[in-house]
């Protein structure tokens, strides 16, 4: 059945799954895929964003979403698959389209990673020649390394079907070749929104898949347990910057999408960067003065960027945030 | 048919093609700003600490206290134009031009561009607005519909802009209503700004504009460039409860420095009374004290 996907909705419902953490967010209730630019697509509802190339050599996904929500996303990516073979024509004599291929997880959070195991098993990877892969195990997944070990280190351990078949260590990986028309590179972002934080580029198209680095509309999470820092999350901030180019006037141009939240552009990362490095220096120039956490948290240093990014309750308030910021700048090492 | 009929169908005709569509009035031409309102704000620029007038929260208060102009030369930020609610405000020469559907004649979008300004289209053609998942930009999504005379717009998707240029910011939550007003050759916009981060009421604003038909409006490229040498990720800030400019308003004017803090209440005529004999006294500034 082709069913032309772009804003329409999918209700779901269901439990979070294997790899529940303290940042599993609660599911939101509706699927939307929403086009970026040529073959990108963003698909929301299911956890965290997940970024989708779509078109002639298959499907590549840049996470995975929540664990419960693995069968609607299957169902999502598939029918926009199917649309784009299509280009929205029925009949009978068109190639089906190509399964998905290859996974990037940008980080180790159940709302990206949770889905890996059935959407990676509902791929494929075609092997020969040098490629060694098992047929039957599915679609290739790609992580830094540092993710592998975060979920080899789980109590549980996540399912071995899930963890990252292919991790680098380096400052980038590029994909050996073309998919889907255009270079695709990951960049690793150390210590930032975790130890394991990739950007993934996808350069014909110009859209910047940042993971939790960057989450517009929300304070951004610096999970100090993960290996995550603020300053190493304004460095992340600032290197989109550097690969971000605006198209006229400072907007449009590269499109960001977020770990969470709305396509977005490099003036939207910059105001975003701003209010980050501002509470940062606050908190720093507070901490030099000798107050404690909670003088700080009384002082309202965030007041003025509460009503856009912050929040009193759910997986990360106001006062999470400050702790972070505060724990970070205080740490050793 | 008789002659005296065939010619009073044809004089009613050429009354109907004559007549423009009723309630709506042609916006497209070339038009020169008057700064009649507020001229010390729009041209030479807003003096710091000067909220006056302006229906702001605490919050929006300590941002723009918190505000250094130096921000301006960031590289993302020097080519940026105001946004769509302000750059009505700004000295610059304004054209309209209008976009007309082949088929059925009917003007379906007009299109606004200033100096240093992006295509700003507003719709008429009665287009959805673009779903919360989309881009936002300087110029936000305009649809428009006629309220008799008066062409009133909706505008949403505005990326984070700026309510009065020293540091008085309005967030991307917020939406813009204007009515488009045309007298002869006078133009009057009413903008009304909504925003549930940093006002307590919409902000009401008019401006006008005379119709010109001998300016044009000059490109205006803008390069980014290395404008300060400063260390790599800085980004130019007044601690909370340090900003020595505050005052400096107040003082020149010879305002009550309470009054020149903003707040719904300083909008209104009343407000005088109530600063009648009242001598400046700075309330703390929050995040200082701690």
């Amino acid at each position: 059945m082709k069913k032309f996907l772009m804003f329409t909705t999918v209700a779901v419902a269901g439990a979070i799954g294997w790899a529940t953490l303290s940042f599993a967010q609660t599911p939101t209730p509706q699927l939307k895929v929403f086009p970026v630019r040529r073959n990108v697509y963003v698909l929301s509802g299911a956890g965290g964003n997940i970024t989708l190339s779509v078109g002639p050599d298959g499907i590549l996904m840049v996470d995975t979403g929540l664990a419960n929500m693995s069968d609607k996303v299957i169902a999502a990516v598939n029918d926009l698959a199917e649309t784009v073979a299509t280009k929205g024509l029925s009949g009978e004599n068109v190639a089906p389209p190509h399964p998905i291929r290859f996974i990037i997880n940008t980080h180790v959070h159940p709302d990206h990673i949770g889905g890996n195991a059935k959407l990676a098993l509902s791929g494929k990877t075609f092997t020969g020649g040098n490629v060694s892969r098992n047929l039957n195990e599915g679609a290739q997944i790609y992580a830094h390394e540092n993710v592998l070990n975060a979920m080899a280190a789980m109590k549980p351990p996540a399912p071995f079907e899930a963890q990252p078949t292919d991790t680098y260590h380096t400052e980038y990986m590029n994909l050996s070749h073309f998919f889907n028309g255009e270079g695709v590179q990951i960049f690793f972002m150390p210590a930032a929104h975790t130890d394991g934080d990739s950007m993934v580029f996808f350069r014909g198209s110009d859209v910047l898949a940042t993971g939790d680095i960057f989450t517009p509309g929300r304070y951004p999470i610096v999970d100090l347990a993960h290996g995550g820092s603020i300053n190493g999350l304004i460095e992340a901030l600032n290197r989109i910057l550097e690969i971000a180019v605006p198209e006229f006037r400072l907007e449009g141009g590269t499109y960001i999408v977020p770990g969470h939240g709305r396509v977005t552009d490099s003036a939207d990362v910059a105001y975003y960067r701003d209010m980050t490095t501002i509470i940062r220096d606050r908190i720093q120039d507070a901490i030099k003065r000798g107050l404690t956490l909670d003088q700080i948290k009384a002082a309202k240093l965030t007041m003025d960027y509460d009503g856009i990014y912050g929040a009193t309750s759910g997986i990360w308030t106001t006062d999470q945030f400050i702790e972070a910021v505060y724990k970070s700048l205080t740490q050793k090492n | 048919m008789t002659r005296s009929k065939r010619a009073g169908f044809a004089a009613l005709g050429l009354a109907l093609i004559a007549v423009p569509a009723i309630a709506q009035v042609d916006f497209s031409g070339e038009w020169a700003p008057r700064f009649y309102e507020d001229q010390m704000e729009r041209v030479p620029g807003p003096e710091l600490g000067d909220y006056l007038g302006m229906p702001i929260n605490p919050a929006a208060r300590m941002r723009a206290d918190t505000w250094s102009a130096s921000m301006m030369t960031l590289p993302e930020w020097q080519c940026r134009p105001h946004s769509a609610d302000y750059i009505w405000r700004g000295p610059s020469n304004l054209r309209i031009s209008k976009e007309v559907d082949p088929v059925t004649r009917e003007v379906t979008a007009f299109h606004a561009e200033w100096l240093r300004s992006v295509d700003r289209a507003i719709y008429l053609d009665g287009r959805p607005h673009p779903p919360a998942e989309a881009p936002y930009t300087w110029a936000g999504f305009t649809t428009a519909k006629w309220d008799g005379d008066v062409l009133t717009t909706t505008v949403t998707h505005l990326k984070e802009g700026y309510m009065r240029r020293n540091g008085v910011a309005r967030s991307e939550k917020a939406t813009l209503a204007e009515h488009w007003i045309r007298h002869g050759n006078w133009l009057t916009v009413m903008t009304v700004v909504t925003d549930p981060v940093y006002l307590t009421e919409p902000f009401v604003r008019t401006t006008d504009y005379e119709l010109d038909l001998h300016q044009q409006i000059p490109p205006y490229p803008c390069e980014v460039v290395r404008e300060i040498e400063r260390g790599k990720g800085t980004v130019p800030t007044i601690l909370p409860g340090k900003n020595p400019f505050l005052n400096e308003f107040a003082d020149r004017y010879g305002v009550p420095f309470e009054a020149t803090r903003g707040g719904a209440e300083t909008m209104y005529p009343e407000y005088r009374k109530k600063m009648k004999g009242v001598i400046g006294k700075r309330p703390p500034q929050v995040g200082g004290g701690a």
